[in-house]
C-alpha cells in the first residue's frame, strides 16, 4: 500500500423526496483505479472523511466494461460512464453527482424509464412475423452494415439526454438516442417497411423539430455514435415524407 | 377468459427468448429482472455465436459442431440435449439476422463466419466484438413490441427472493422485492422459468458483471432444486486483471490470428503453437488456461516475472482489426491506456463461466415440477468445458426450449394457480418479510461486502485452475467458518429505500451454499476432466467418473449431499481428447 488516497465529494440523497447533501470520503489509491473501484472501497468501509460511520453510497453499475450503460453519472460536472473513468485522469477532489435531467432515486441513482418509453413510442424494432424457422434475413452490403452497427451500439445510458439543452422539464423532446434508433431501423431492409410509421411518431410535438442543434449529444456519447448526423438524415427523410403525404403520392 | 401466465426470472438472452416463445404460444408473461433487461450480462459476450451454416466451403455440419462440443467438453454433457442445440444453431443465427442484428458480412452480403477455439471450422457469426450486446438488443426490441401490446409486463429492478412451492412440491410462482421501493410481492404463475445467469461473483473478481451472484440459483438450491456439475467452472485464458473486475479479451482475437507468447531465453516463445500444432492458439479454453498458468506460476516465465503473458494482434492490419474486433480493442485501450494495434496486450486467466448449474431434464424442467431453468444457470449443454461462442447459443436455445415446454406444461396441468390455497402464497411472503426484518436488524461487526471479498479470494486461490484435495478440504472448512461469521454481519444501512445491503446479504447466504457445492464437488471428483484439473489425478477416469454430480441441499446439516447420475452417451462414443493433432471423427455409439 502506498498510503496515497483519493479524495471524493459525493452528492447524496436518501430517497426521491429527501434533501440532497454532500459527503466527502478518502479511499486508498490503487493503480488503474476507476470510479467504481472507489465506490466499492466505500462500501467495504463506509466511513466519511471525518471518520464517522455512514451508509454505503448507492449507485448503479453492472458490466464494468462500458457495454451495459448502467453507471452514468456526473464526474467533475461531466456526464460519463463511471466504469471507464479512471481516477488518475481526474482533478481531485473528484466530485460525483447523479445526472440532473432524470429524477434522483437515491444517491447516484436516477430513473431513466422515460428513455425506454421513448423506444416504445418510436417502434424501435424490426417487425418480424415470428421467431419461426424462416431462413436468413436480407443480404446487406458490408459498408452499410458498418455504419449501422455504430448506431446499434446505443446502450440507452442517458448521457446524451443529460447533455442536451432541449431535454428539460419544459420541453416534450423525445431525446437524441431514440431518434438515432429511428434512423437505424429505417435503414434496415426489413425495418424500412415500417419507416413511415416511425417517421409519423417523430414529426409531431416533442419530435425532431424540438432538437435545437446544440450538438452536445454526439460529444458526450461514450460509444461515439454520430447522433447529430442521424438527426440531420432524419430531417431530410421527414421533409421528403411530408411532401409525399401532402401530394398523397 | 384470462390468459394463463408464466413468470420468467431474468432478462438476458435465455429469459427474453423464452418470453417471446411463450407469447407466441398465446400466454402472457411477467418478466422479473434485477436490472433493466437491456443491461443484462449477455451484453458482455463478445466474440460470436456458433452455428454450422457451412458458408465457407469447409464441409461443416451440425453433426461436426455436435462432435466438437462433446469432445471439447470431455464427454460429460448429456448428448441428446447437445445434439438438439447444434441442430437448431443455424436456424437461431438466421432468426437474429431477421431481427436486424448487424452481423459482419462477406463481400456478397451474406453473414460472415470466423474460427473459435476447439474447432477447425469457421462457424462463428459475429457483430464486431460486441455480439452478445447486439443479440440481447435484438431480443430486447422484440420483447418491447409485445410489452407495448400488453402481452409482457416487465418488472425491472426487482430482486428474486423465493420460489413458492405448495404442499405437493409444485412451483406456483415466486416472491420478489423491488430494489427501489423495497416492496416485496407475490407473483403467482402457472409455471416459472429461471434464467438468472451464472454465479461468477462467488469467486469475487471474474469476467462477470456485478449482478452475476448466483444468488437466485443458490436460493432455489436451498429450497430443494438439485444443482448439477457445480465443480465445473471455466477459467478464461485471456482476461485483463483489474481491481474491480477481470475484463475479458475475447477468444475471437485468436480466431482472427492473435498469438499468445512470452519471452524464453530472450526470444519470443509461442508456447501454444509449439505444443499444439494442430489447433495452436485455438486450443479449448481449459487447455490454454492451464498452459498460461503453468508458464507463469510453475516456470516463472510471465512478463517481468509477473502473472501475465502477451496476447498479440499487433501484426494484423489495423483496419481489419477495427471492423472485426473493435469493441474489445476499445476496452483494452480505455482501461489499460495502451493501443493493442501497436503493442501486445498483457493478459492472465480469469473466472468466466459455470458449466454447472441447476439440474434440468430434456424439457429444461428442474426436479421441482413447474420450475424450469435456462441459460448459464442450467447445467445442460457444456459438459466439463464450454467451447467459445457456444454460450450465446446455449442461452438462446435454452430459452427456446424452456418457453414452449413451460407453456405445454401449463396447458396439461390440471390445477390452475388460481385454485391453489391462498395460504401457500401468504406463508412464503411472510417468511420472506421476516427475513428482511431480521437482516435490517443485523448489528454485528462483519461488513458483508468484505466477507464476500474474502470468500472470493478463498475460492479463487483454491478452487480454480489447479485443485489439490488438501486445499479443497481447507477451503471447505473456511467456508463453514464464513457461514458462522455471516451471522455477525452489520447491515450498515437501515434506510428503507434502495438499500443494496439487504438484497446483497440475503443473496450471500445462497452464494455460500453454492460455494460449498463447488468446493466439495471438486473434492469428491478424483480425476481430471475439462476445466477440473487435479495434479494428484491427472487423467480422465471414465470408469469411475463419467457421471453427473448431483448436489441436493441438506437443510439439517446445511451441507450438500451428493449423488451421481449416468451421462447419456447414446450418440457418440466418448474418446480421449488430444489437441496436438487433428480431431478424428466421432464413432457413433
Amino acid at each position: 500500500m502506498t498510503g496515497k488516497t483519493v479524495h471524493l465529494k459525493i452528492n447524496r440523497q436518501d430517497g426521491p423526496s429527501s434533501e440532497p447533501y454532500v459527503e466527502e470520503f478518502n479511499v486508498p489509491w490503487r493503480p488503474s483505479m476507476n470510479i467504481i473501484s472507489a465506490l466499492i472501497e466505500i462500501r467495504r468501509n463506509p466511513m466519511n472523511i471525518n471518520g464517522d460511520e455512514t451508509t454505503p453510497v448507492q449507485w448503479e453499475s453492472v458490466c464494468l466494461e462500458e457495454v451495459c450503460g448502467a453507471c452514468s453519472m456526473l464526474v467533475n460536472g461531466k456526464p460519463r460512464q463511471a466504469c471507464s473513468t479512471l481516477v488518475d485522469t481526474l482533478e481531485q477532489p473528484i466530485h460525483l453527482a447523479p445526472l440532473k435531467t432524470f429524477p434522483c432515486e437515491r444517491d447516484l441513482m436516477v430513473d431513466r424509464q422515460k428513455m425506454f418509453d421513448a423506444l416504445k413510442e418510436v417502434k424501435a424494432w424490426i417487425d418480424i412475423d415470428g421467431t419461426y424457422d424462416m431462413g436468413p434475413g436480407p443480404k446487406i452490403p458490408e459498408k452499410d452494415r458498418q455504419w449501422a452497427y455504430e448506431l446499434s451500439k446505443c446502450m440507452t445510458c442517458g448521457l446524451c439526454f443529460e447533455a442536451c439543452p432541449n431535454v428539460n422539464p419544459y420541453s416534450s423532446f423525445i431525446g437524441p438516442a431514440p431518434l438515432s434508433q429511428v434512423r437505424l431501423f429505417n435503414t434496415h431492409p426489413t425495418g424500412q417497411i415500417q419507416a413511415e410509421e416511425r417517421l409519423d411518431q417523430i414529426m409531431g410535438d416533442g419530435g425532431l423539430t424540438s432538437c435545437g442543434n446544440a450538438a452536445n449529444c454526439a460529444e458526450v456519447c461514450p460509444k461515439e455514435i454520430p447522433l447529430t448526423h442521424s438527426i440531420a438524415e432524419l430531417n431530410k427523410a421527414t421533409t421528403l415524407y411530408s411532401f409525399k403525404r401532402f401530394f398523397q403520392l | 377468459m384470462n390468459r394463463q401466465k408464466i413468470a420468467v426470472v431474468g432478462g438476458g438472452l435465455a429469459g427474453l427468448m423464452a418470453t417471446l416463445k411463450i407469447v407466441e404460444m398465446g400466454m402472457n408473461v411477467d418478466l422479473i429482472s434485477l436490472v433493466k433487461v437491456k443491461r443484462s450480462h449477455s451484453v458482455c459476450a463478445q466474440g460470436g455465436i456458433n452455428g454450422a451454416c457451412n458458408m465457407k466451403g469447409e464441409n461443416d455440419s451440425p453433426w461436426e459442431h455436435f462432435d466438437d462440443t462433446l469432445y471439447g467438453g470431455d464427454f460429460l454433457a448429456n448428448q441428446q440435449q447437445v445434439w438438439g442445440m447444434c441442430q437448431k444453431a443455424p436456424e437461431i443465427i438466421y432468426l437474429f439476422d431477421r431481427m436486424g442484428v448487424m452481423f459482419n458480412r462477406t463481400p456478397e452480403g451474406h453473414l460472415d463466419f470466423r474460427r473459435f477455439g476447439g474447432t477447425q471450422h469457421r462457424r462463428t457469426a459475429f457483430a464486431g466484438a460486441t455480439t452478445g450486446q447486439q443479440l440481447l438488443y435484438a431480443l430486447d426490441e422484440q420483447v418491447r413490441k409485445y410489452e407495448a401490446e400488453g402481452r409482457v409486463t416487465k418488472f425491472e429492478g426487482w430482486d428474486f427472493v423465493s420460489a413458492i412451492i405448495d404442499e405437493q412440491g409444485i412451483c406456483r410462482g415466486l416472491t420478489a422485492q423491488e430494489m427501489i421501493s423495497m416492496d416485496i410481492k407475490v407473483f403467482k404463475a402457472d409455471a416459472v422459468i429461471i434464467a438468472s445467469g451464472g454465479p461468477g461473483m462467488i469467486f469475487g473478481r471474474s469476467t462477470n458483471s456485478l449482478i452475476n451472484t448466483g444468488s437466485a440459483a443458490g436460493k432455489l438450491y436451498q429450497q430443494g432444486a438439485i444443482y448439477a456439475n457445480g465443480e465445473f467452472i471455466q477459467i478464461h485464458p485471456t482476461a485483463i486483471p483489474g481491481e474491480d473486475k477481470l475484463r475479458l479479451m475475447s477468444e475471437s482475437a485468436r480466431g482472427e490470428g492473435a498469438r499468445v507468447w512470452t519471452y524464453k531465453n530472450g526470444q519470443p516463445w509461442y508456447f501454444l503453437e509449439d505444443k499444439y500444432p494442430a489447433y495452436g492458439n485455438l486450443v479449448p479454453r481449459d487447455i490454454a488456461t492451464r498452459e498460461i498458468f503453468d508458464i507463469c506460476v510453475n516456470q516463472r516465465l510471465g512478463i517481468d516475472g509477473e502473472n501475465k503473458v502477451y496476447l498479440d494482434v499487433s501484426h494484423i492490419n489495423p483496419e481489419r482489426l477495427n471492423v472485426r474486433l473493435g469493441g474489445i480493442l476499445e476496452i483494452y485501450e480505455k482501461f489499460m491506456g495502451d493501443d493493442p494495434r501497436k503493442v501486445p496486450m498483457k493478459i492472465f486467466p480469469g473466472v468466466h463461466y459455470s458449466m454447472g448449474g441447476l439440474w434440468v431434464d430434456d424439457h429444461q424442467q428442474t426436479n421441482i415440477p413447474g420450475l424450469f431453468a435456462a441459460g448459464e444457470c442450467d447445467y445442460s449443454q457444456h459438459g466439463a468445458n464450454r467451447l467459445g461462442a457456444n454460450s450465446l447459443l446455449s442461452a438462446v436455445y435454452g430459452g427456446m426450449v424452456a418457453g414452449p415446454e413451460a407453456a405445454t406444461y401449463v396447458r396439461n396441468n390440471s390445477q390452475s394457480v388460481d385454485d391453489v390455497d391462498e395460504r401457500v402464497f401468504t406463508s412464503q411472503l411472510k417468511a420472506d418479510k421476516d427475513e428482511i426484518t431480521a437482516i435490517l436488524s443485523m448489528n454485528g461487526s462483519e461488513n458483508p461486502y468484505t466477507l464476500h471479498h474474502e470468500m472470493g479470494e478463498l475460492m479463487t486461490e483454491n478452487v480454480t485452475v489447479v485443485r489439490e484435495n488438501k486445499n479443497l478440504v481447507k477451503a471447505d472448512e473456511m467456508l463453514t467458518e464464513m457461514m458462522a461469521r455471516y451471522k455477525n454481519i452489520n447491515v450498515q444501512d437501515t434506510t428503507k429505500y434502495h438499500n443494496h445491503s439487504v438484497s446483497f446479504i440475503r443473496g450471500l447466504s445462497g452464494m455460500m451454499d453454492l460455494a460449498k457445492v463447488i468446493t466439495q464437488g471438486a473434492l469428491h471428483r478424483n480425476e481430471s476432466r475439462g476445466a477440473h484439473y487435479k495434479p494428484e489425478f491427472p487423467d480422465r477416469n471414465d470408469d469411475e467418473w463419467l457421471k453427473t454430480t448431483m448436489a441436493a441441499f441438506d437443510t439439517q446439516k446445511r451441507n450438500p449431499s451428493f449423488s451421481y447420475a449416468e451421462v447419456d452417451t447414446s450418440l457418440i462414443e466418448p474418446r480421449k481428447r488430444d489437441y496436438t493433432q487433428n480431431k478424428k471423427g466421432g464413432v457413433t455409439s
